[in-house]
Formats: C-alpha cells, sequence, structure tokens
C-alpha cells in the first residue's frame, strides 16, 4: 500500500475522469429505470453490444465516436421495439409485473451476451484512433488521452441529454410521464408512446455509451456483468429519475473506485461499486437526489 | 365517557416537497360511524395509510385504545384492531376467494393456536354473511368489480377489527350495488364495529356517517354532522372550486 | 405419503446404482443435475414462492463452499458436519443480508443480490488461506462404507439433500409459511394490511433458500477436489437456479425439479455436442419463451392439458 499526496491527487484526477466516463454509462438506465420504472437489467449487455458494433465498424476505418453516432439511430429503433414487446408482454396483463420483469430482460441481456460470444469469440477487443495509446502531460501527472476524450464526449451526451429533457417538449413530456402519468393522460398525449420515444433514447444513448467503452479499454462479451453494479449503483445513488444526479453519483463511484484502485489495488476495485450500491440501498435509498 | 378508540394528533406526511398531510387531528368513538370526505388529492387515502401503516407519519402521533401505534409496521397494527379495504381491489391474485379470507384468519384471529382452527369453515360463514358463499372456490382474477370491493370488505373483516376502514368500497358502482356494500357497514357496526368511510358518493356519506370531516389540501376544513358539513360554504367551495 | 413413498424409493434406486454400476461418470454428471434441482428448489422458495427474483445463488452456494473448505483444511471436519456449517453460515448471510436488502422493491433487491456475489467473490479472492485467486487443492479422505467410490459417495449424499429440499419446499407450500408468501408475492402491501409479517416472512424465506443453497454448496470442494472464487462464484449458477424453477414453473414444489432435470439434460446434450455457449443461449431462448407465454412454466401448461382432457 503506496500512499502520497501526489498519487492520491492523480487518482482524483483520473477518478473525475473515470466518473465522466461512468456518467455517461449510466444516463441511458437512468431515463429506462430511473424515469419510465423499467427493470433494465440487460442496458449493460446492449452497451456492451453497442462497443461490439464500434468494433465493427472501426474494422471499416471508422472513428469510434463516429461509429458510436452512427449506429444510435438503429439502436434508437431496437430501444422502441424492446419497449413495445415489454409493454404489450408485461405492464399491460399487470399482475407479477415486477418479478417477470426482471427475469425477462435478465434473459435478455443472457441472450445478448451469448450471441456476442457466439459471432466474435471470447477474446478481448480493442479499437485504435489518434487519442488512444498515447497520454498528455499536465505538470507532473500523465493522464492517458483516452480518458479525456471520453470524460469530454460523456460531458456533452449528459448536457445534451439534460437540455433535451428539461427544454424540449418531447423531453419535458417525458419527464412528466415519470411524474404524473393519469394527468400526462388527461392532457391527450400517449404515455405509451412517449415510454417508448424515451426508452429509445436510452438504447440509442447505450450504443454512444458502447463506443466510449472501447475507447477507454477493451471489451469481451461478459463485460455487462461488471457494468450492472456500476450503472444501478450510480442510478441509484443518483436517485431515480435524477439526471444531474447522475453526474455527481458518477463522480462519486469513479473517485472512490480509482482511490481504492491505488490503495488496494484491482483486485479490490470491482467491490467498490456494489458495495456502494448496498450502502445507499441501506442508508439512504431514495439517493441524493432522489424523490 | 368512553375514551377515543383512535386518537389523531397533529399528523403530517410529506412527500419531498410535497405536503400531503398538514397537522390533522381528530378523535374517533368507539362504535361510532365516521365519514371522512374531501376532493381528489385532499390526503384521504394519505391519512388512512398513515393510520393502517402502509406509510409512516413524519408528525404527529396516532393512538389506538390507547397505545401509541405510529411506529408499527402494519401487520401489526392489524393484530392490534384495525383493519381496511383497499380503493383499486388488492386480491390475492393466485388464491381463491376463500382463500383470500383464511390469510387474516391464520395470520391474525388464529396465530398462536393453528392446529386448532376451522380457518376455512370460518371464511365460508363470512363469505355468507355477505352473498359470496357460492362464489367461494373461484378465482379472484374472474371476480366482477362489486365482489372485489365485497371482497376487500370481507378479507377486512376476517381479520376481527375493531376499526374498520373503508376505502371508498362504492366508487363505480350502481344504485343497488352500492345500497348493498351500504347495509353490510350498517350490519358490521351494528355489531360493534366503529368504521371509517371514505366516500365520494355523498348521499352515501349521508345516509351512513354520524359524524363527518372534511379534508382539503391536507387539511380538515371542518368537521361536523352530514347536514351542516353539505352546507359548510368552505367544503363547497373545495368540492366546485371558487 | 404420496411423497414420501416414491422420494425413498428413488433413494434406494440411487444407492443401488451406486453399488452396482461401474461406470463413474454415470455419477459426475448425476451429482451435478442433482446439486441443481437442490439449488432450483432453494432458488424457488424465495424467487417463486415470495416473487423476489434474485441472482445470489453464488454467494450462498460459494460460501457453503468455502465454510467447508476451510473447515476441512482447519479441523480435517467431516463432510456431514461440513455440510451443517455451510448451512448454517449460508443461513446467516440470508439472515442478514434479508434484513438489509429484503425491505427494498424487487428490482433493488435483485440488484443487491449481485452485489452479494461480487463482494463474496471478492473476499474470497483475497483470503490467502483459503486459497486467494489461485485457489485450494484437497485432497479426499477415504469414501465411508458401503461406498467404494467418493463420487459414488456423494451422488447418494446429493440425492438425499434433493428429496430433503424438495420435502422442505412442499412442506412450506401447503403451510401458513406458503400462504403468507403467496400473498406477499400477489400483493404485499394488502398482505402486510391482512396481518402477514411480511419483512419476517421474507427474511425466513431468504434464510432457508440461503442454507439450502450452502448445504448444496459444501461438497463441491470435494467434488472437484479443488476450489478457486471465479468458478466458484460463477453467475452460471444464478442461471441455472433461476431458469429451472421459472421454466419447470415456480407454483409448485415440482416445478424446479423438472426445470433442472430438463436443463440438466439439454446441458449434457449440447455441450458435448455443440458448444457450451449455445447451452447457454438455448437456456437464455427458453427462459424468455416461458416467461412470455407460458409464465407458470411447464406445470402449468400441464395443468392446463389436464383440465382441457378431463372435459
Amino acid at each position: 500500500m503506496i500512499f502520497s499526496l501526489e498519487l492520491l491527487y492523480e487518482a482524483v484526477i483520473f477518478g473525475i475522469l473515470l466518473g465522466c466516463f461512468y456518467a455517461a454509462v449510466s444516463i441511458g438506465l437512468s431515463v429506462a429505470f430511473g424515469l419510465l420504472d423499467v427493470p433494465h437489467v440487460a442496458h449493460p449487455a446492449v452497451m456492451v453490444a453497442g462497443a461490439y458494433g464500434v468494433w465493427v465498424l472501426a474494422g471499416y476505418g471508422f472513428d469510434p465516436i463516429l461509429a458510436g453516432l452512427t449506429l444510435m439511430p438503429l439502436f434508437f429503433l431496437f430501444g422502441m421495439a424492446l419497449y413495445r414487446f415489454y409493454y404489450e408482454a408485461f405492464e399491460r396483463r399487470g399482475s407479477n409485473t415486477g418479478v417477470r420483469g426482471i427475469a425477462f430482460f435478465f434473459g435478455v441481456a443472457l441472450i445478448i451476451e451469448v450471441c456476442l460470444i457466439l459471432l466474435y469469440g471470447v477474446d478481448q477487443r480493442t479499437v485504435e484512433a489518434s487519442y488512444i495509446g498515447s497520454a498528455v502531460t499536465f505538470g507532473d501527472m500523465r493522464i492517458p488521452q483516452r480518458f479525456l476524450v471520453g470524460g469530454g464526449v460523456a460531458l456533452v451526451l449528459m448536457a445534451t441529454l439534460t437540455l433535451y429533457l428539461s427544454q424540449t417538449f418531447t423531453g419535458r413530456a417525458i419527464k412528466a410521464v415519470a411524474q404524473d402519468e393519469p394527468a400526462l393522460r388527461l392532457m391527450g398525449a400517449d404515455p405509451v408512446r412517449i415510454k417508448q420515444w424515451a426508452f429509445g433514447i436510452a438504447t440509442a444513448v447505450a450504443a454512444l455509451a458502447g463506443a466510449l467503452l472501447i475507447i477507454i479499454g477493451p471489451v469481451e462479451p461478459a463485460l455487462d456483468r461488471v457494468y450492472i453494479g456500476r450503472t444501478f449503483s450510480v442510478v441509484v445513488l443518483a436517485g431515480l429519475g435524477s439526471m444531474t444526479g447522475t453526474l455527481a453519483a458518477g463522480l462519486i463511484l469513479g473517485i472512490s473506485e480509482s482511490i481504492v484502485l491505488m490503495l488496494f489495488g484491482a483486485s479490490w476495485a470491482p467491490a467498490v461499486s456494489f458495495g456502494l450500491l448496498l450502502l445507499v440501498l441501506g442508508v439512504r435509498p431514495q439517493g441524493l437526489f432522489g424523490r | 365517557m368512553d375514551a377515543a378508540l383512535l386518537k389523531i394528533t397533529s399528523v403530517s406526511k410529506h412527500f419531498g416537497g410535497f405536503t400531503a398531510l398538514n397537522d390533522v387531528s381528530l378523535e374517533i368513538a368507539r362504535g361510532e360511524r365516521f365519514g371522512l370526505i374531501g376532493p381528489n388529492g385532499s390526503g384521504k387515502t394519505t391519512l388512512i395509510n398513515c393510520v393502517s401503516g402502509s406509510l409512516r407519519n413524519d408528525g404527529g402521533s396516532i393512538e389506538f385504545n390507547g397505545e401509541e401505534v405510529s411506529r408499527l409496521p402494519a401487520f401489526q397494527r392489524t393484530r392490534r384492531g384495525i383493519a381496511r379495504s383497499f380503493q383499486i381491489p388488492r386480491p390475492f391474485a393466485s388464491m381463491s376467494l376463500l382463500e383470500n379470507l383464511v390469510v387474516p384468519l391464520e395470520f391474525v384471529v388464529h396465530r398462536r393456536s393453528l392446529h386448532k382452527a376451522d380457518t376455512r369453515g370460518e371464511a365460508m360463514a363470512l363469505l355468507k354473511d355477505m352473498n359470496l358463499a357460492a362464489k367461494a372456490d373461484t378465482p379472484t382474477s374472474s371476480l366482477s368489480q362489486v365482489e372485489l370491493r365485497k371482497m376487500e370488505l370481507a378479507r377486512a373483516m376476517a381479520a376481527r377489527p375493531q376499526l374498520l376502514i373503508s376505502d371508498e368500497a362504492m366508487a363505480g358502482l350502481a344504485g343497488g350495488e352500492i345500497d348493498e356494500v351500504l347495509e353490510i357497514l350498517f350490519k358490521l357496526n351494528a355489531t360493534g364495529i366503529t368504521i371509517i368511510m371514505i366516500e365520494h358518493i355523498m348521499q352515501a356519506v349521508m345516509r351512513f356517517s354520524q359524524r363527518v370531516v372534511c379534508l382539503d389540501a391536507g387539511r380538515i376544513i371542518c368537521e361536523g354532522t352530514p347536514e351542516s358539513i353539505v352546507q359548510n360554504p368552505d367544503v363547497q367551495r373545495a368540492y366546485l372550486g371558487t | 405419503m404420496k411423497f414420501w413413498i416414491p422420494a425413498g424409493l428413488l433413494l434406494a434406486a440411487a444407492t443401488a446404482a451406486a453399488l452396482i454400476v461401474e461406470n463413474e461418470y454415470f455419477f459426475f454428471a448425476g451429482y451435478t443435475v442433482l446439486m441443481f434441482v437442490v439449488l432450483a428448489t432453494a432458488w424457488n422458495i424465495l424467487g417463486g414462492y415470495a416473487g423476489y427474483v434474485n441472482f445470489g445463488t453464488p454467494a450462498f452456494f460459494g460460501l457453503g463452499a468455502y465454510t467447508a473448505t476451510v473447515l476441512f483444511k482447519a479441523f480435517a471436519l467431516p463432510l456431514g458436519l461440513q455440510i451443517v456449517a455451510a448451512a448454517a453460515m449460508s443461513g446467516l448471510l440470508g439472515l442478514v443480508a434479508g434484513l438489509l436488502t429484503l425491505r427494498l422493491r424487487g428490482i433493488f433487491f435483485a440488484i443487491a443480490t449481485i452485489a452479494l456475489v461480487v463482494i463474496m467473490e471478492t473476499l474470497f479472492i483475497n483470503w490467502r488461506y483459503a486459497g486467494g485467486a489461485t485457489g485450494l487443492q484437497l485432497l479426499r479422505p477415504p469414501p465411508t462404507l458401503p461406498f467404494d467410490s467418493y463420487i459414488k459417495m456423494l451422488f447418494v449424499l446429493m440425492g438425499a439433500m434433493a428429496i430433503g429440499a424438495v420435502a422442505l419446499a412442499r412442506w412450506i407450500e401447503s403451510s401458513w409459511v406458503g400462504r403468507g408468501l403467496r400473498a406477499i408475492r400477489d400483493s404485499e402491501e394488502a398482505a402486510e394490511c391482512s396481518g402477514v409479517p411480511t419483512l419476517r416472512l421474507k427474511v425466513l424465506a431468504c434464510v432457508l433458500s440461503g442454507a439450502l443453497m450452502g448445504a448444496a454448496g459444501a461438497p463441491m470442494p470435494m467434488y472437484l477436489s479443488f476450489i478457486e472464487p471465479a468458478s466458484t462464484f460463477n453467475l452460471n449458477y444464478a442461471i441455472g437456479a433461476l431458469a429451472s424453477p421459472m421454466i419447470g414453473g415456480t407454483g409448485h414444489f415440482l416445478g424446479p425439479v423438472i426445470g433442472a432435470l430438463l436443463l440438466s439434460s439439454i446441458q449434457q446434450l449440447v455441450t458435448v455436442t455443440v458448444s457450451s455457449e449455445l447451452n447457454v443461449l438455448i437456456v437464455g431462448v427458453l427462459l424468455v419463451l416461458f416467461i412470455v407465454l407460458a409464465p407458470e412454466g411447464i406445470v402449468g401448461l400441464v395443468r392446463k392439458w389436464m383440465r382441457r382432457f378431463s372435459r
């Protein structure tokens, strides 16, 4: 265990960048689960699928971020279809939705994970870009450039989504449907179509998050298992339905993981996100900014 | 003079920034027929959720039979004699009508002497009182709205409560059905059970209640006999708006 | 009696097989099948009867396996006591985890159980006495008479455990405990208002479920002669424990058994002939299909057909 103020400082900076990345990766879940109350345990798996999509396109020369953006419309449509299916099969019929919904998405995650293995094998995949592999020096610190790019894109993504939800009509309808569905219905809007649209957006965001995922590090099909913990702990810590909270929560997770990594090594890092999740659920289940 | 069966003192409940109940106080005497009215969103269901234990009140106290119950979980309040029906029926969908009633019989009435009890027989007797005996083995998913409302009351009664809270049991029912439910409630009260009735159907409240309280935006705005409540300008304003 | 006579006969048949059949592969495979019967039955107590779907099986299973390992390494404890200790430890974990997480809504509880698995795995990766990340080799003691092979003994032992687990599930199902759990699953709020002590019953289900899973895990280190964290706390145990009851039927004590037998057979067939990934894909697809189309599972389908034929 090596401890020095400088290392701590570096861990914190690194943690902030990592935290932005975690926030971006979780924001789709913030919408799907936080706002729409869908038990979407398959969200990380969709993200990993996005990462693989980016890897495939990168093979044709696409820049990873560009590839992610290109995949967004496709994932948007997939998200809408998935929500429609979920709604028809579960929410419509009422009883036992919680139980079967969770198991359903678990099955979907499983199917996605296995299909990725069957298509691409279990080996780790990476992409190449000008900003991957080189580091930027700030004074005494060396920060890998891909983390700066990842953090930057993450912030832009979150800002865009937050603005969309608060400034546009559809965005506000999405927030409304989370808060008061009957009222929305009375105003003539169809809550199901709004939720479907929102779920599509969340899935599209997952595609871009997948791009960030493969930029930051290598991906493999089972990666979704690690990210279930991270994304859910961010969403829960933020408080369901809070977009701004997602950034704060992501930063907390990122910094905690970074410090634990520095102090105790990589074998303890996976437990941080889950430990944080259990802590939040035990102490303050509504999260930092939750309703 | 009988001590109050239920004594609610300065009860408040907040949901984030929204105040659902604001300093609500009232007393209900043993054996009373009590009506609780108020426009949608006034806090009626929140209040009975706090009394039954589905919610914890943020401030104030709730005393039942002289005992402070606001820290107790709902099942313990039921075991002490508070029962409620749900506005939107919540049957145990995987069970038959009869079995729905066996649950409170097993977990409240006979919980210390299960091997000696004839829970099915008792449940059947309850169903007979409600004119539901023919549907005893029907899965609750096949019951009509009226039958579900009666199931809610029957299930609450199966817990042998001292206080029964009926939450909009008559909402959406037709005239004859309303009379049926009202007759059940009168019969129950005649056996000594205190009843709190929450209703929007004014004629039912008028016929049934000895005393009525009107809630609006989380506060009590009026308390009195049914006749005086209906003529009260604050009540009229609350329902019709200004 | 309708249960115990067939159960007794099955156990007798298993013991007879162990004394007669020579081919050890049968017992290796059979042990795994029976183990999944126990895991699936245990999962169903909390996941099926109470409706609290969870992914925590590897945590309880793994803790049981490691409890047995550590006690064997430290005190050379006989297998029977290992199993009892493992059940106690995992039951305790069920108590603590249950008290902490069962107040939460279903999805939060489910995610918390994943957290539990990761935390347990991380703990044992970092515990050198138990082998750490690289694991521990174990030397099997000689099998007790009348068995001549350790694996055959484990097979019969797991058979007895399976019968015990199924018997427990059957008792729960028809007792007030089962009715309370079903009430919780159908409408937790109405159950609470009907006098059901929901938290206590859920925690009880969690303890029983955890204890059974721990017991099922205890012989595993002896079975493999080896233990290490990654494969012990593997999510695949969660998949098998969850998919078997959801496909077989969560409302009846035979559902998990049928599901475990079906999935184990498919696994044997597909993994050997094609690949283990295809097996997982089939399980995933079956799971989704049954959840959407036949939520009552195979037991539910059989009941429907029987009703149609009786007309």
